[in-house]
């Protein structure tokens, strides 16, 4: 018991420390790397919480996935990282900034502290009514039974942020690739790994989705393997990003989004509510749901990442 | 039996744990880049590779401890390919500033 209190004590030091280093560094590279280790170390406080669902996606999404992207931003700002340096605002809208984000953290530890105990919560309902998903995981049954709604929401989100990076793309290079062009150095460590590690990425990925329905897992998870597996083998030189205009690219998507809908919308004839589903077909449904969406969750992450096209397709 | 089992998980973790330790310590204290990342595939490698065989008695499945050698070969390889592709653009461009 003591061992796991001093564990989970040097845990929230370490997390805390982390999180005013990032904040206090002033290169913002070293930041970012900070950022990427706060994202592992909450994934770990996660685990500690047994909310293993989350633990993979904070060490997947936020570790992992948004350092990258944060590090291409921080790579693309570098030329103008001093100038925007030189004009520091001043001390009073510092200080203005400082009082802001003080009273959110302040008025968000009180709201926590003042909890009622035991705290409101809904898990007794959906452990009660979990068997009829025929899922196992009751993370999977909020998400795409009990809370369905939401879930397709987050994922047209993720295809409106995609067309916020796509509007940075100057007239001229519409409908190209995305990315600079990666060489490919046949004998170098890259083109190895990006030839080595993708089919085990896959089996993985595809594993991480099965496997979403009764034990901890999902297509956001698996969704971002698969995509770190695309921009690996486009970042070796093996494959191109592809162009903008495809058409196969555009309907792959919003494929997830489509059967989401198209089986959200059936449900209104054959259950009797939109995103209901058939008594007795509800795992079905949602397996399939989550691997159409899997595929669009990783192109989707790939191509953020990628950023606006750069050369003519 | 289970006595020897408890050696051997005591003897091997305390031994990565002291890999990680000096890795860590060359990190922070090795003048530049190239000794530095010596210094970190040691506790990738070794530190990591026998906290594994350490608690490979412990796993209450096969799967279990197969689950656990994937771990680290993935991170064996993924150590390899960072610490290659750093020396690579340090020998290209010299150090970073």
């Amino acid at each position: 018991m003591n061992m796991a209190l001093l564990f989970d004590g040097s845990l929230i030091v370490l997390i805390l420390a982390v999180a005013v280093w990032t904040m206090a560094v002033r290169n913002s590279f070293a930041a970012v790397i900070g950022y990427a280790t706060y994202g592992l170390l909450l994934a770990l406080a996660w685990v500690r919480l047994a909310a293993v669902d989350a633990a993979l996606t904070e060490a997947a999404i936020g570790g992992g996935l948004t350092s990258v992207l944060l590090i291409r931003a921080v790579v693309r700002l570098r030329s103008s990282e001093s100038a925007a340096r030189a004009e520091t605002p001043g001390r009073v809208s510092r200080l203005l900034a400082a009082v802001l984000a003080g009273s959110v953290t302040a008025a968000l530890a009180l709201v926590v502290l003042t909890l009622p105990e035991p705290a409101p919560t809904l898990a007794p309902q959906v452990a009660a009514n979990i068997a009829s998903t025929s899922l196992g995981n009751a993370v999977t049954g909020v998400l795409l039974s009990f809370r369905a709604i939401d879930t397709l929401l987050e994922a047209v989100v993720l295809v409106f942020a995609l067309i916020a990076v796509w509007t940075l793309t100057p007239d001229p290079l519409w409908g190209g690739r995305p990315g600079p062009r990666y060489e490919l150095d046949e004998n170098g460590m890259l083109a190895y790994l990006a030839r080595l590690l993708p089919p085990l990425g896959i089996v993985v990925a595809v594993y991480v989705l099965w496997v979403g329905a009764d034990l901890p897992g999902g297509k956001f998870q698996a969704g971002t393997l698969l995509a770190a597996m695309w921009l690996l083998a486009i970042m070796a030189g093996l494959v191109e990003a592809p162009p903008i205009s495809q058409r196969w690219l555009r309907g792959a998507l919003v494929l997830g989004t489509v059967v989401f809908l198209a089986i959200g919308f059936a449900g209104v004839p054959l259950a009797g509510a939109f995103l209901a589903y058939p008594e007795g077909h509800a795992k079905p449904l949602i397996i399939a749901i989550e691997a159409a969406s899997m595929l669009s969750i990783a192109l989707t992450l790939g191509l953020l990442v990628l950023g606006p096209p750069e050369r003519g397709a | 039996m289970s006595l020897l089992l408890d050696l051997w998980t005591i003897v091997a973790v305390t031994a990565g744990v002291f890999f990680f330790l000096a890795g860590t310590v060359g990190l922070l204290r090795f003048p530049d880049t190239l000794t530095r990342l010596h210094a970190l595939t040691k506790a990738d490698n070794l530190g990591l590779g026998l906290v594994v065989l350490g608690l490979l008695p412990r796993v209450g499945s096969p799967l279990a401890g197969l689950k656990l050698i994937c771990v680290w070969l993935l991170v064996l390889l993924a150590g390899a390919t960072a610490s290659q592709l750093i020396a690579r653009a340090v020998r290209r461009s010299g150090p970073p500033v």
